[in-house]
């Protein structure tokens, strides 16, 4: 019974191409592309929590922060080489990005072959400022994270930046306020992303009950709140003088670049 | 005698599907409140063929709000302001006397307009065919009570049902995406025993043909708001699940 029509009198929006081995075919629809966008999108919400309660140690002083550092390092014990644990995660996070954005970007633009635009004044009644505004967002996030990398991690970006001493890079970077305004504005892009993505990974991988459905949104709103709070935390913080270096020697915590890894 | 209303209309006319559309501005004076907007665009309709100017075009039948034929976007949204109303339903008292309202066809790639305010949804057609139906011996009909369904399953497939297919969803969605249309046919049979035999087949046909056509979903929500029978976007989520088990099962095994 079931069986797929081509009827060429009406407009497509694509050319159906042969199907590839699972799981790949599943990549290839746009559902199976939306799967992908939440499962990473799961995987890079984890990080971004992650990474800001590790952030947290800033509060504790640079001691604290250099262990936490050194304890990322040494993930795995002596049962991995040194940073080996490290660099899989690092690397899963990589893949995760890469394929949230080819996703994103391919399903763009088969939204935008099948969309026709209005003439008259849209009247939008139930999208939001954050779900509207998800192709946006998602690329100032994707520039913000290079610029970040280039400026705490690679330190492109400052010259008193040292290999290893990450409080002290992390200051030095964030008492500049034309720097600390880039880290405000981008961390409120990615609350907003957060806010769309986080209630909208439910819906799309298909967990819906009517016993929970309810509580979607107040996720969403709760972890977007969390980021956002805890992330514009840090450069308030560094510009209001809670976070300072005076009892701090820079890069008395320095490594090598080469183990900095 | 009921109140009546002077409008400014700002209606789409387009003479055919490759030809290029702008609105028409004309002024509909004198319009009872009690009449529907199809009985408001038929009194424009009289006086510009009393003026020697074609009428406007739209689709409709049967004007009671179950067909799914009429539809068009008034004031930016689809089938107007009036939350769970088709076109048909929507009555002049909503609007105040002196407004503008704005008249355009539903707009996306694969619904191109015919003429005016009519669009051609074959589509939507292309879609059921695919699997939208279910395969039934033929024979005497079966006792009503035959297959027992508990009373929330019939209700959940009666909600889905309850779709007209008028493509309102696709015309409100940012996306031009058919999702609420494709998961209301596919839930009102793959909730139900009758739809078990040929689910994940219907499914990935359904859900296959529909990318073939429409848009991707982004899950704004914009297609409930403007559903005129409030399909609700739980179907999708069940629709998202039905497609990915598709792809998976073993159908070999029909228990799983």
């Amino acid at each position: 019974m079931a069986q797929t029509i081509a009827d060429h009198s009406v407009p497509t929006v694509r050319k159906r191409a042969p199907q590839l081995p699972w799981p790949l075919n599943l990549y290839q629809t746009a559902i199976g592309k939306k799967y992908a966008m939440a499962l990473t999108g799961i995987g890079l919400l984890g990080f971004v929590v992650v990474h800001m309660i590790g952030n947290l140690h800033l509060y504790e002083g640079p001691t604290e922060v250099h262990e936490y550092a050194e304890a990322l390092r040494d993930l795995g014990g002596h049962l991995v080489p040194r940073t080996g644990v490290l660099w899989v995660l690092r690397l899963g996070l990589i893949a995760m990005f890469a394929t949230h954005i080819h996703a994103a970007y391919s399903l763009s633009r088969m939204s935008h072959k099948a969309d026709k635009s209005y003439v008259g004044k849209r009247d939008f009644v139930a999208a939001n400022f954050a779900s509207r505004t998800m192709r946006w967002t998602g690329p100032i996030v994707l520039l913000y994270v290079l610029f970040h990398l280039a400026d705490l991690t690679w330190g492109w970006l400052n010259d008193d930046w040292y290999a290893g001493d990450p409080y002290n890079n992390v200051y030095v970077s964030l008492s500049a306020l034309p720097i600390a305004i880039i880290y405000i504005v981008a961390n409120v892009a990615l609350a907003v992303h957060i806010f769309h993505g986080a209630w909208s990974m439910f819906q799309t991988l298909g967990i819906n009950n009517p016993k929970y459905n309810g509580m979607r949104k107040g996720f969403a709103r709760g972890i977007a709140g969390l980021i956002l709070i805890g992330n514009l935390s840090f450069p308030l913080a560094v510009q209001g003088g809670l976070i300072d270096i005076d009892n701090h020697t820079p890069g008395s915590y320095a490594i090598d670049t080469e183990e900095n890894g | 005698m009921s109140k009546t209303l002077n409008l400014k209309l700002k209606i789409w006319r387009q003479s055919g599907p490759h030809a290029q559309g702008a609105f028409l501005e004309v002024d509909a004076n004198d319009i009872p409140e009690d009449a529907s907007f199809l009985e408001m665009l038929d009194i424009v309709n009289e006086r510009l063929i009393a003026d020697d100017v074609e009428p406007i075009t739209f689709g409709h039948d049967c004007r009671e709000g179950i067909c799914g034929t009429c539809g068009v976007m008034i004031n930016g949204q689809a089938h107007g302001p009036e939350k769970a109303t088709t076109t048909c339903q929507l009555h002049m008292r909503k609007f105040n006397d002196g407004d503008q309202i704005v008249v355009e066809p539903w707009k996306a790639t694969s619904f191109p307009v015919l003429k005016d305010l009519m669009v051609d949804r074959r589509a939507f057609d292309r879609i059921v065919e695919a699997g939208g139906y279910i395969s039934a011996p033929t024979g005497t009909a079966p006792d009503a009570n035959e297959i027992p369904i508990p009373k929330e399953v019939a209700d959940s497939s009666m909600d889905a049902a309850a779709c007209i297919g008028c493509g309102a969803c696709v015309a409100a969605c940012p996306n031009s995406a058919a999702q609420l249309f494709t998961s209301a046919k596919l839930h009102h049979l793959n909730v139900l025993p009758q739809g078990q035999p040929e689910r994940w087949r219907r499914t990935e046909a359904m859900v296959e043909t529909m990318e073939d056509f429409f848009g991707s979903c982004t899950n704004h929500g914009e297609c409930h708001e403007a559903c005129p029978k409030e399909i609700s976007l739980d179907f999708i989520a069940f629709m998202n699940r039905d497609y990915v088990r598709a792809k998976i099962t073993n159908r070999s095994l029909a228990s799983q």
